[in-house]
């Protein structure tokens, strides 16, 4: 039985990261950095390191990270996923390109392991979705020109994830070659197979599912997400990962309803993950993995605006628009973290996930006050070159 | 990305899909400004004019409703097809028009138009056909009858109190 700890540490946490989030809305930023300092605070080695209840907030965390990715699943039709598979495949494959390598290459350089570098490289391609989709309607972006474009290559970056994810398992439990071989077979067939039977079964499954009673169709989807999950962990292809497809197959009424239903406890468990990955790391860490974070979030930047530029570009955008995109995908977020959580998970380190938590927490707030101060200053820009002050290039 | 739908009048209307949030749709007018809406998920429409100096950017959208989508609609006209009734009312003397709701307990669910022999019985003709947001308009023997739908008939007033009474108990 808990005793008055659990909930007095318990509660602590969770008003702790109330009074956060209002302090994000209030400035118009993304929480999630502060929930990562909140965690550092509460960690080993931090300001009031908890004690009883952090074994509740680690199984929270799991919850989270599977809530994170079913929603993400279920914002998306198959036939939307196929669709910009098709129309948006250049700009996804340019975006994949230029922000893996920087990652990639960048760990290889200071010498981590092989899985950890593939890790890092998944952490620098994802955009946040989340952030994004806030600033969007921030800076009233949506009827914009270039929005389509910035939404298909983040449709196009969550599609891959769920082929990333379960290589990233596969690579972090090692082994010989051949059983790598034959888990990578198996994971390709299982994820074919579950969107497959998605695209051609999901609205019939999903009127099964539906109820027009909430309590019930919460418990359906609740049981079927863990169910999924459960599945995909015991063949070692990650919770997300069958939490992400179940999302995807859970479509039509069933779908938009669950959007709502189950929005506020991701909400909670997420914000609880992101406390669980801060809570993982000592503070101590982070001043010599500071500089190694910050020019990966330099590099990582510069690609990302340069291939979002490109991208609204080829959509036939003009300038600015092309620099808005650019910007908006400049934010990491809920994903890179995800991704770091699994690598800490498996035992990847204190010097990866430090780079990974700092990295994050730079780009989560860099991200939309890049969006916000790059439009007019390219504006004032174009201004002066038309004006003949600036000589034309 | 965007699709372009030609229209029976000429016009043209873009149609792009916004993956996660909805669908927008833009045309330009004749007098050469381009007008946008997007269709969220929820529900709420947004109502976009661009920046005369940057034509991707939003320079000031309005949040409709689903009720102020209809009120905004119906100031532009949208109700056509009511609009052509009213003038035909005027001008033939003793014709009505009436927009009838078909109830649950109909004895007409899930049969068709055929079935209520409505012409015969009555007179009166069903000109329409409402359901939902879509209207199929000059409906055949063959268009089923489901109940939240609303029927427009065109007759006289005697004949649509006989047609409604029929809808109701058969």
């Amino acid at each position: 039985m808990p005793d008055h700890r659990f909930f007095l540490e318990l509660g602590g946490v969770v008003l702790a990261l109330a009074v956060l989030a209002r302090l994000a809305g209030r400035v118009g930023f993304s929480p999630i950095p502060l929930y990562l300092i909140a965690g550092l605070a509460v960690g080993t080695g931090g300001l009031i390191p908890i004690v009883t209840a952090e074994g509740f907030i680690e199984t929270g965390a799991e919850i989270g990270i599977v809530l994170l990715l079913f929603m993400l699943g279920l914002e998306y039709t198959p036939r939307e996923l196929a669709d910009n598979l098709r129309t948006a495949a250049p700009a996804g494959i340019v975006d994949l390109v230029a922000n893996f390598t920087p990652g990639l290459l960048i760990g290889f350089v200071i010498g981590l392991s092989s899985e950890a570098a593939f890790l890092l490289g998944g952490i620098t391609y994802m955009s946040s979705t989340g952030i994004i989709a806030k600033t969007l309607s921030d800076l009233n972006w949506t009827g914009n020109r270039e929005t389509p474009t910035v939404l298909s290559i983040l449709v196009i970056e969550d599609l891959l994830m769920a082929a990333y994810l379960p290589l990233a398992a596969i690579l972090l439990v090692g082994g010989a070659a051949t059983s790598i071989a034959g888990s990578l077979a198996l994971a390709v067939v299982l994820v074919g197979m579950v969107l497959l039977v998605a695209f051609r079964f999901g609205p019939a499954w999903s009127n099964l599912l539906f109820s027009r009673s909430d309590e019930t169709l919460l418990l359906s989807l609740l049981g079927l997400v863990f169910i999924a999950a459960g599945i995909a962990a015991a063949l070692q292809i990650s919770t997300a990962v069958g939490a992400f497809l179940a999302g995807i197959a859970v479509s039509g009424e069933a779908a938009e309803r669950a959007r709502v239903l189950l929005a506020p406890l991701r909400d909670l468990f997420a914000a609880v993950f992101f406390v669980f990955f801060g809570l993982q790391i000592d503070p101590a860490t982070i001043p010599p993995a500071a500089g190694t974070a910050l020019v990966l979030a330099g590099v990582t930047a510069a690609t990302k605006v340069g291939s979002g530029w490109w991208a609204a570009r080829a959509a036939g955008v003009g300038s600015r628009g092309r620099f808005r995109a650019g910007t908006l995908l400049m934010a990491r977020g809920e994903f890179s973290i995800a991704i770091a959580g699994i690598g800490a998970a498996a035992g990847l380190g204190e010097r990866f996930i430090a780079i990974a938590a700092t990295y994050v927490l730079v780009l989560a707030v860099l991200g939309p006050i890049a969006a916000r101060v790059a439009d007019p200053l390219v504006a004032a820009r174009l201004r002066r070159r038309r004006l003949g002050e600036l000589p034309a290039r | 990305m965007p699709e372009q739908i030609r229209r029976t009048d000429g016009s043209e209307i873009q149609e792009t899909a916004l993956p996660g949030v909805g669908v927008r749709y833009e045309f330009t007018s004749s007098a050469g400004v381009r007008v946008a809406v997007v269709h969220h998920r929820s529900g709420r429409r947004e109502l976009i004019l661009f920046e005369p100096d940057d034509p991707d950017c939003v320079q000031r959208s309005v949040d409709l409703d689903e009720v102020d989508s209809r009120t905004l609609a119906e100031m532009l006209g949208a109700s056509k097809v009511a609009e052509h009734l009213a003038r035909l009312q005027q001008s033939v003397e003793g014709l009505a028009i009436d927009w009838l709701p078909i109830g649950g307990s109909t004895p007409f669910a899930g049969r068709t138009i055929g079935d209520t022999q409505a012409r015969s019985r009555t007179g009166v003709s069903i000109v329409a056909v409402l359901r939902g947001e879509s209207a199929s308009a000059a409906p055949g023997p063959e268009e089923e009858l489901r109940p939240g739908d609303t029927l427009v008939v065109v007759g006289t007033a005697r004949g649509i109190e006989q047609l409604a009474e029929i809808l109701r108990s058969g």
